[in-house]
């Protein structure tokens, strides 16, 4: 049989396996199209928070001289009240909303708010490292994790998805609390908490001191956390971090992951690494014999 | 080692030259920027303060380029203020630049619009002929008349200043010159980088005439390399396809000429 780029992460179907990751250009659905045009089978949003954020000052963004970046962009975002309306006309692109709060209220006031908009699922971020009393911080709160996750997944039919990274609290349990409150999915992992400090003027570069260091760096350690969640959970897992060929998103599904996000790459190749990794892909599926994704996510573990 | 354009790299301020009240050129030594290519920008660090997307001047002296700033919030007055000796990061070069066209040319520059268009007349061929048309406000904030006279020397070339009100060269806004220069002469290209309402005028006029014109737009800058997102316009992201555009992708983008995006990523309005 021709293999076909199909796969599905628990309810969420997608044509194609590698997705947009959140806070990569994900500002504007004019974008978004391009980038689904370009080979992406889903775009999440930037995180949306229930008001506008300016975020922090510049400097945001580093790019580290062993590769990747380190970015503390503070979760800009123009407020979920104004995204929604920008994505109502949205009939083709996959969208995933991405949302971000400190109480369960937040997150369901936002949901409410996409009521008229065509939304893929959501995915809650429980895992910026950088910015106070959201991202990490909730999920770092197994209580409010509960509370956030239950609350979310009854105001809405929409699948939802909890992204996790590396906290205090072991995303290991981050993910097994998400999921006895009833979570779809789960994206691992965010950026990992990182700075840079310049030699010359010896000052932190970025305005916020910390940032999440992504891009290549991250990718053993990205992979590792998506084995570890798939020997220890029966959950779909979308795998991110460090992502930039299409070997890295074969390692991904065969540590467990139905589907892969990418960001960074995107810096260092342009939205091209869309198509050139799905053309990747299938030739790996059609020299190995495989139809679909899911013959091989997960067979590093029986090995 | 080649310089991984992505790296910070630390240069310190060498000269400082008001050029007027509210603007200055800012020179520094460097491998690479002195050479790069008309429209080209850097990211510009202010240790302590914040990060800015500046177009990388010219300088006369070789192996040294600048950076023209005027005045305005907290990133550009933080810059304006750097003082010879002190030392600033730079990343870069980011973006695409002008498409050298032959013949006649005419360039339409206003404020530190002008940065990358004395870039470009760098690049002229001494056969071509040259109209350089600058904008202000007023008399006290015209600056780079003498500079762009001086890098045409060799050539066939008029520079004409236009003030809003009159007090300096022709009275008028410089997308009325625009015009009428169109009327007058055919051009074989036109190249624009100013406030947004002069590129959107002068894309219009030139566009709608069939001649072949260029803008270097500017949006609101965080990474400057294609990830944050925050310099998108339509479909485009400026950092990356831009920042040089020419009339006929321009006039398919529904956003250039009416808004821009904020700090937030809010469309706003010009
Ligand atoms: C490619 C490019 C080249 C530029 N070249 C020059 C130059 O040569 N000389 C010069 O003086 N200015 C240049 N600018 C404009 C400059 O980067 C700043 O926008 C401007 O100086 C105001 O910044 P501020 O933070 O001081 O002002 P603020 O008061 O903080 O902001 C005023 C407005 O400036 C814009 N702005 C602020 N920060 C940024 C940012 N990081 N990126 C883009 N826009 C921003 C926004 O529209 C904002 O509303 C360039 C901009 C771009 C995008
Ligand atoms: C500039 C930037 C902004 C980001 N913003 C968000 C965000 O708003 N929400 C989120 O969940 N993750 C955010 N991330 C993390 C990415 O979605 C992704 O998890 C991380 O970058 C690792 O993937 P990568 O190595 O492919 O970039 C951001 C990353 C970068 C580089
Ligand atoms: S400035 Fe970040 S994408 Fe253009």
């Amino acid at each position: 049989m021709e293999p076909d780029l199909t796969t599905s992460i628990g309810p969420i179907q997608l044509n194609k396996p590698v997705m947009l990751a959140s806070g990569i250009l994900g500002i504007s659905l004019d974008v978004f199209n391009r980038l689904y045009r370009s080979g992406a089978g889903a775009v999440v949003t930037k995180s949306l928070s229930t008001e506008p954020w300016e975020g922090y000052p510049n400097p945001t963004i580093f790019s580290v001289k062993g590769g990747g970046w380190i970015n503390a962009v503070g979760l800009s975002n123009p407020g979920a009240e104004n995204f929604a309306k920008m994505i109502e006309p949205n009939k083709d692109v996959p969208i995933i909303v991405s949302l971000v709060g400190s109480i369960p209220e937040d997150f369901e006031k936002m949901i409410q708010q996409f009521e008229n908009c065509k939304v893929a699922a959501y995915e809650l971020n429980l895992s910026c490292p950088h910015v106070a009393k959201v991202g990490l911080e909730v999920g770092d709160d197994p209580e409010l994790v509960k509370k956030i996750v239950s609350t979310v997944k009854n105001s809405t039919n929409v699948p939802v998805i909890a992204k996790v990274g590396l906290g205090t609290t072991h995303y290991l349990n981050t993910v097994g609390t998400a999921i006895e409150s009833g979570i779809d999915a789960i994206t691992a992992i965010n950026t990992v908490r990182a700075m840079a400090i310049d030699v010359e003027t010896q000052r932190p570069i970025l305005s916020n001191k910390f940032g999440g260091l992504s891009g290549t760096p991250i990718k053993p350690i990205a992979l590792r956390c998506v084995y570890e969640i798939s020997s220890k959970y029966d959950i779909p897992i979308i795998g991110c971090g460090g992502i930039s060929t299409w070997e890295d998103a074969v390692e991904f599904f065969l540590a467990g992951a139905s589907a892969i996000q990418l960001g960074s790459a995107i810096g260092d190749n342009w939205i091209d690494v869309f198509d050139e990794i799905n053309t990747g892909i299938l030739q790996y599926m059609e020299k190995k014999n495989y139809s679909k994704i899911k013959e091989m996510v997960g067979l590093a573990k029986k090995l | 080692m080649q310089r991984n354009y992505n790296h910070t790299t630390i240069v310190t301020i060498e000269k400082v030259i008001d050029e007027t009240p509210t603007v200055r050129t800012l020179v520094f030594s460097d491998d690479v920027m002195p050479s790069v290519l008309p429209g080209q920008f850097a990211m510009v660090w202010i240790p302590g303060i914040n990060e800015l997307p500046m177009s990388v001047m010219i300088s006369d002296e070789s192996g040294k380029a600048a950076f023209t700033v005027r005045k305005h919030g907290v990133a550009s007055t933080g810059l304006f203020n750097v003082k010879v000796g002190q030392q600033i990061g730079i990343r870069g070069p980011y973006g695409n630049s002008f498409d050298l066209k032959e013949g006649k040319l005419l360039l339409v520059g206003g404020g530190t619009g002008l940065v990358p268009m004395m870039r470009l007349l760098t690049h002229v061929k001494h056969t071509d002929d040259v109209t350089v048309l600058i904008g202000a406000k007023s008399k006290n904030e015209v600056f780079f008349e003498e500079l762009a006279n001086r890098l045409l020397t060799n050539n066939t070339h008029k520079v004409i200043v236009s003030t809003d009100d009159g007090s300096y060269g022709e009275k008028g806004f410089v997308t009325d010159l625009v015009e009428k220069h169109l009327n007058q002469t055919k051009y074989d290209a036109v190249y624009v980088c100013g406030p947004e309402i002069m590129m959107y005028k002068t894309v219009q006029s030139a566009h709608s005439r069939g001649v072949f014109v260029q803008a270097s737009l500017e949006r609101m800058m965080k990474c400057g390399v294609g990830i944050c997102g925050s310099c998108c316009m339509g479909e485009d992201l400026v950092c990356k396809d831009g920042t040089v555009f020419d009339g006929e992708h321009l006039s398919q983008n529904k956003e250039f000429g009416n808004y821009h995006r904020n700090k937030a990523g809010i469309l706003e309005n010009y």
